[in-house]
């Protein structure tokens, strides 16, 4: 049903950021040409190509490693906590002017919608280095000792590029670490962006370094012997893959991976707030959110109303050119990861749950896959036991509490939890049983830097955000 | 508890019936809605308001919003010339630009209806007048009555009445429902027509938003055409979240019974930017069919006069500045 207000287009300008036709690697403070091949990293949402960027080899990351631990022996590790406060505080303070020009980036290479970029990754990003600029001189209250480890190695995912950037960097810095980071391989630009606003804060060079690639390029980074720490962010069987490469080995581990939370609503629940607490858990960032509600777990009393009222919502979600400001659901970020959420998609449909998307034009060029939401789901289909990373939600009823922390907690992930209910107590009681890292009350996807963040079972181990995410770059 | 709200295709004589048997039975019903979350109704609100409205969008929000304008003066200094001049301003908000659409209603006090009325005759602006002791509602019932039959005898074709929240606080949902249900009764003309009833919260002394929620269903059982936030009297008057709870019950309430009743945030709107957050909020929660000023009105006096800049400012691409329009 065409609608009598329908909203123009409101495109944010893409001027304000100027892409490369190619980018080196991030060694020593400089821009290096990569001793091997390159790739190109496209726009998902018009499969445009952005720029060609090198895939670092073992020397590229070798290289990296040792300017990061020369830069940790000379410079880093001899600076006082104010002194690195400094510097953090002048990337906080460069992230929040350059803010527009981070957040079209974002959006152009990684799919998101502008008002996620602008609005919340961007925001965040200088608000954890913010929070962590405030702890370097204070580590000795913090209670994990203030002997920084050496050199991290970091892997970061390609759903919140800049903002996984921010919580690997600002606490590792922080504590005194100097750091090689490897951005995803399809949405790498914003880490190089962000390596020049290194350079804008005369960040001393080797402190930060950014090589690109992919797989065999983290492999190789974590795999490096001279480095002290990898943390990583992203999937399950890649996180697996690192615990086993460094087993044995000095090196401390970090991991923080998938998820398949549960956003429970009880009947007592603020219903109009939890039908926006389901969208926001589900169809935030197109679903590309590990802590996503991706379970709606509803009281069957009132499962029927919530179902329709959900239903209603997301067919006003506006799926679209992620740069226009009036976007609520941008593009899958690649082929790939489109392949995915089809896959499963079908075997949800196979398995016998009833499958409902919203309504939308999608584009025809790009990576789109329309709001959808499977009913009459059982805790034995795949869909509600896999990670999907896809704006696609899975609804299981109960009748008890109980049967609602039973169904939660019966998956081998534990990142995130969701409870929904005008009763105070009962927030707490089922919290408690919750075997998630994060449980959100008559909220989601909430982000705080000061909020230790992390998970359960195969979720990971290890905190990021807050006092506890210092304990992972100190000894 | 479980909230729930009444089964749809509810029969709304049968749930009036049903809900106001006692001062019991009626707070168990209100009280059985579901909660509101205040931190998750204002972030809602919030983010509808983030949404950008540009060209075409805008020149449709613009003139969409003129026609829901119930331009108001309700002060003790209003003159017989001043609501005149209202009225004319009314009928035609730029005398520059003929292609300007008229306001749905000039809002004053029932005693100057009548001079109203000569202005706007046949012209299609409605007349509404606040009635019921406005805006504190401290009068005994059948003053309230005799203040809304005066109004409707001399000619308004709306009224805006005030409810009284010294009852609604104390929990007197019944006697609420009474002022209510008589006050419409006494909308009616001997013709058999009636003037329409807006029903005016004071959402500022209600506080919450969960009273916001039950005021309405309040109201609407007891027969409002039209469910009104403030009287501009005071602080705060309309807010985007306190509108939104109430578009919600609209919404919920027409899926519930059938019946479709109007909202109108009153007071505090002064700007075209405000103006048309409001009506993507009534575009994204209670629907198109809301889109209409039979359905949304805005209570205000200055709102007008920037929406007016706003659009001279859309089709001439200059903005023109306030000595341009006229001051009331």
């Amino acid at each position: 049903m065409s609608n009598v207000f329908e909203y123009a287009p409101a495109p944010e300008s893409r001027s304000i950021v100027e892409i490369k036709p190619s980018y080196g690697l991030f060694i020593g403070g400089e821009f290096v040409d990569g001793g091997g091949a390159s790739f190109k990293t496209v726009n998902p949402a018009t499969e445009e190509v952005l720029a060609e960027v090198a895939e670092g080899s073992s020397e590229d990351v070798d290289r990296a490693v040792k300017a990061a631990r020369r830069a940790y022996d000379k410079v880093w590790s001899k600076l006082s906590g104010a002194e690195r406060a400094k510097y953090l505080y002048r990337i906080a303070r460069i992230i929040q002017e350059r803010s527009r020009e981070l957040a079209v980036l974002e959006s152009i290479d990684n799919g998101k919608p502008i008002k996620e970029s602008r609005d919340v990754d961007v925001p965040l990003v200088a608000a954890y280095f913010f929070y962590y600029a405030g702890w370097a001189d204070k580590l000795e209250y913090a209670g994990f000792g203030t002997t920084p480890l050496g050199v991290a190695g970091q892997v970061i995912p390609w759903n919140f590029p800049l903002l996984m950037l921010a919580w690997k960097i600002a606490p590792a810095l922080a504590c005194g670490n100097t750091v090689v980071l490897k951005p995803a391989e399809t949405t790498p630009l914003t880490a190089l962006l962000f390596a020049e606003i290194c350079q804008q804060a005369d960040l001393p060079p080797g402190v930060v370094n950014i090589v690109t690639g992919a797989g065999a390029t983290g492999q190789a980074l974590v795999e490096h012997e001279g480095i002290d720490k990898v943390a990583f962010t992203g999937s399950t069987a890649v996180g697996k893959a690192i615990a086993r490469s460094v087993a044995g080995t000095r090196k401390r581990v970090t991991l923080e991976l998938g998820g398949k939370a549960a956003n429970i609503v009880f009947d007592d629940a603020p219903i109009d707030q939890a039908v926006e607490g389901i969208v926001n858990g589900i169809f935030f960032n197109q679903g590309h959110v590990c802590c996503a509600g991706s379970r709606l777990l509803v009281q069957e009393s009132v499962a029927e109303d919530v179902l329709e009222r959900l239903k209603r919502r997301m067919a006003t979600l506006r799926v679209g050119d992620p740069l226009d400001k009036n976007t609520d659901v941008g593009a899958i970020n690649s082929a790939a990861q489109l392949a995915r959420i089809r896959e499963l998609s079908s075997v949800g449909e196979a398995e016998g749950a009833e499958a409902w998307s919203a309504p939308c034009d999608l584009p025809s060029t790009g990576f789109w896959f329309a709001p959808t939401v499977f009913t009459g789901v059982t805790q034995a289909h795949r869909i509600a036991r896999e990670e999907i990373f896809g704006p696609v939600l899975s609804v299981l009823t109960f009748r008890t509490p109980a049967e609602a922390v039973e169904k939660a907690n019966n998956t081998p992930f534990g990142l995130s939890a969701g409870v929904w209910t005008d009763k105070g107590s009962r927030i707490l009681k089922i919290a408690d049983k919750l075997r998630a890292g994060v449980v959100w009350a008559n909220t989601f996807n909430k982000f705080d830097p000061t909020s230790p963040f992390g998970g359960y079972k195969e979720s990971g181990y290890g905190r990021e955000g807050g006092r506890h995410g210092l304990e992972a770059y100190l000894r | 508890m479980t909230a729930t709200y009444p089964a749809r295709g509810a029969d709304l004589d049968g749930l009036v019936a049903d809900v106001t048997r006692s001062d019991a039975t009626l707070r168990r019903f209100l009280h059985g809605l579901p909660g509101v979350d205040q931190v998750g109704a204002e972030a809602r609100a919030a983010a509808l308001g983030t949404r950008s409205i540009k060209t075409t969008a805008k020149a449709f929000a613009l003139d969409l919003a003129i026609r829901m304008v119930d331009l108001t003066t309700l002060e003790g200094q209003d003159t017989p010339g001043k609501v005149r001049a209202l009225a004319a301003k009314a009928m035609r908000p730029d005398p520059a630009d003929p292609t300007c659409p008229s306001v749905a209603a000039v809002c004053v006090y029932p005693d100057m209806v009548a001079d109203v009325k000569q202005v706007l005759g046949d012209s299609g602006v409605h007349i509404a007048a606040v009635a019921t002791a406005f805006p504190s509602g401290r009068a005994a019932m059948d003053i309230k009555l005799a203040d809304t039959r005066d109004a409707v005898e001399a000619g308004a074709d709306e009224i805006d009445m005030v409810i009284d929240r010294g009852a609604f606080l104390s929990g007197r949902y019944l006697q609420v429902f009474e002022e209510i249900a008589a006050v419409r009764e006494a909308c009616a003309r001997p013709d058999g027509t009636s003037a329409h009833l807006k029903v005016i919260f004071e959402t500022g002394e209600l506080q919450t938003y969960d009273n916001v929620r039950r005021v309405s269903w309040l109201a609407m059982l007891a027969g409002a055409h039209f469910i009104k936030t403030s009287t501009g009297k005071v602080q705060p008057a309309a807010t985007l979240p306190v509108t939104l709870v109430m578009l919600e019950a609209v919404r919920d309430f027409r899926e519930a019974t059938g019946r479709m009743v109007g909202v109108k945030p009153a007071g505090g709107i002064r700007t075209a930017k405000d103006a048309v957050k409001y009506l993507v909020t009534v575009n994204e929660v209670a629907g198109q069919d809301w889109l209409d000023p039979d359905w949304f009105r805005f209570g205000a006096s200055t709102l007008l006069n920037d929406l007016l800049m706003q659009r001279t400012k859309m089709t001439t691409g200059r903005y023109s500045g306030p000595d341009y329009f006229t001051l009331d």
